[in-house]
């Protein structure tokens, strides 16, 4: 089982619900996020192009933060999903730096917090939060190991990009152009 | 050109604009830890020649100061802990992939050691001390049998120590200013030089300095080396490598780079130490002084700019 993400750059509209809706379901502190939007403008007026990512952790294949953590807090669980055990983490901020795409943050309680693919939901069988309430659905959820998952037919007949591919991490999060 | 800005959340404090979790602690830590493998390396080396009698401050006097900076060091790094109270999670596991953990099991043993070794020269240190209990004389006794064998353990651990301190930067690959090789030997060198001018600084004995500071030069002149191999480095490498340099090539730690740490910290004591081998009078804490604040700003920029650099996507 490879759980994964597919984001489709062409129907997103940067409107932010996901990011709210994560906030709200994981209970994150005010002023802080698991996921969030980069809107990226390319070009030179009047020839200019617009893409809405919407991004998270891309709980990579070949995490370094899972490498670099002293105790094990940080790991990898069923699915390829990259998760902290609070009461396991020491706070040193390693993963932090670790990671080439700023995905984690410390928590104001001292561990170190991000985004778990609502492991909870995916557990009963539901769509990480962010993933239902896209009023464009764009964001596409599943298993990549089952070709019939919503990810892999997102993936299977549209290009698509990962984010600093050059890092070796190996993310699983799939932006389609 | 392009623009990314964020629509929706990020902002998070330390992290945007860039990223700046570790502050004055790390630096800190790594420049008491390089100085004191450099002042342990020195101790066990001049043991295992079996120069113990013409180098009395490197192997004896020079060694308390090791215990007092790892301490002072571990205070740092727990002072920089977010969840303070669960750093005994450290010493639950032993994870070969993390340069941290190697770090944390290597202070473990190293800090006691140091300490023991101060305590193995009390009698020579201070005549007529004795330890009263039995079995600490027997310790004692046994330790100064068993010396060469305890600088040949204190040699590797120091090492080990000098190491990490570079390498714990080197292993993240999502900064490219640290992830690079030449790292762990730079850092290495670096505290060996902090930790000789340490020692020179506590010296008496002329001819004790003056194999200090021709030791000195030579590491001197090896951080140098090392120093435009980096750049060159960088240099060559890839879009993220060559914006690293450009911090320090132009970008705004040119002047606390090149100024305070290579002409300050680097090129004025070395002409300093070897006007004074030639025989001018040059005062004894000046060449020591200046080493010290260029390993210690060394740190910090390396520390602080690192940080900066990322992958751009």
């Amino acid at each position: 089982m490879r759980y994964a993400m597919a984001i489709d750059t062409k129907k997103c509209v940067g409107c932010g619900d996901c990011v709210v809706a994560c906030q709200t379901e994981n209970n994150v502190p005010h002023g802080y996020c698991r996921d969030w939007i980069v809107e990226s403008v390319d070009g030179t007026y009047p020839s200019l192009s617009l893409e809405f990512r919407s991004e998270r952790c891309n709980h990579c294949d070949n995490s370094p933060c899972v490498r670099c953590c002293p105790t094990g807090a940080s790991h990898i669980a069923e699915g390829g999903i990259v998760l902290v055990t609070p009461h396991e983490c020491i706070g040193c901020g390693a993963c932090i730096e670790s990671c080439p795409y700023d995905a984690r943050y410390p928590h104001p309680e001292g561990y170190v917090d991000k985004c778990t693919f609502c492991i909870h939901r995916v557990e009963k069988g539901q769509n990480p939060a962010c993933v239902e309430v896209c009023p464009t659905q764009c964001l596409h959820f599943g298993d990549l190991d089952d070709p019939n998952s919503e990810v892999s037919l997102a993936l299977k007949d549209r290009k698509w990009k990962v984010l600093a591919p050059e890092a070796g991490t190996k993310p699983q999060l799939y932006f389609l152009t | 050109m392009k623009e990314e800005l964020f629509a929706s959340g990020r902002n998070i404090p330390n992290i945007d604009p860039y990223l700046n979790i570790w502050h004055w602690q790390i630096p800190l830590y790594l420049f008491l830890g390089g100085l004191a493998a450099g002042i342990i390396f020195f101790a066990s080396y001049f043991v295992i020649r079996g120069k113990e009698k013409e180098m009395p401050t490197t192997v004896m006097w020079a060694t308390i100061i090791a215990p007092i900076a790892l301490v002072l060091g571990l205070g740092a790094l727990f002072w920089d802990l977010k969840h303070k109270l669960y750093f005994w999670q450290l010493y639950t596991t032993i994870r070969l992939s993390s340069p941290m953990s190697w770090g944390a099991w290597t202070l473990m043993a190293i800090t006691p050691f140091s300490l023991i070794w101060v305590a193995s020269y009390m009698k020579v240190m201070i005549p007529g001390w004795s330890w009263k209990i039995k079995l600490l004389e027997n310790y004692d006794a046994l330790l100064n049998r068993q010396r060469k064998f305890f600088a040949w353990v204190m040699l590797i651990l120091a090492i080990i120590l000098g190491v990490y301190t570079g390498i714990l930067l080197s292993a993240f690959n999502a900064r490219p200013l640290w992830n690079t090789s030449i790292l762990g030997p730079l850092f290495l060198v670096s505290g060996f030089s902090t930790g000789l001018a340490t020692i020179m600084w506590m010296s008496k004995n002329k001819k004790e300095r003056k194999v200090l500071a021709r030791l000195d030069l030579i590491f001197i002149a090896v951080e140098l080396f090392l120093i435009v191999h980096l750049f060159m480095g960088f240099m060559a490498g890839t879009e993220v490598s060559t914006e690293a340099a450009r911090l320090f090539l132009g970008g705004e730690f040119t002047v606390s780079f090149w100024v305070f740490v290579v002409l300050l910290g680097l090129i004025f004591p070395a002409v300093l130490e070897s006007l004074e081998l030639w025989g001018y009078h040059i005062p004894v804490w000046l060449p020591p002084v200046l080493i010290l604040f260029g390993g210690l700003m060394f740190r910090f920029v390396m520390v602080e700019a690192g940080q900066i650099t990322r992958f751009l996507y």
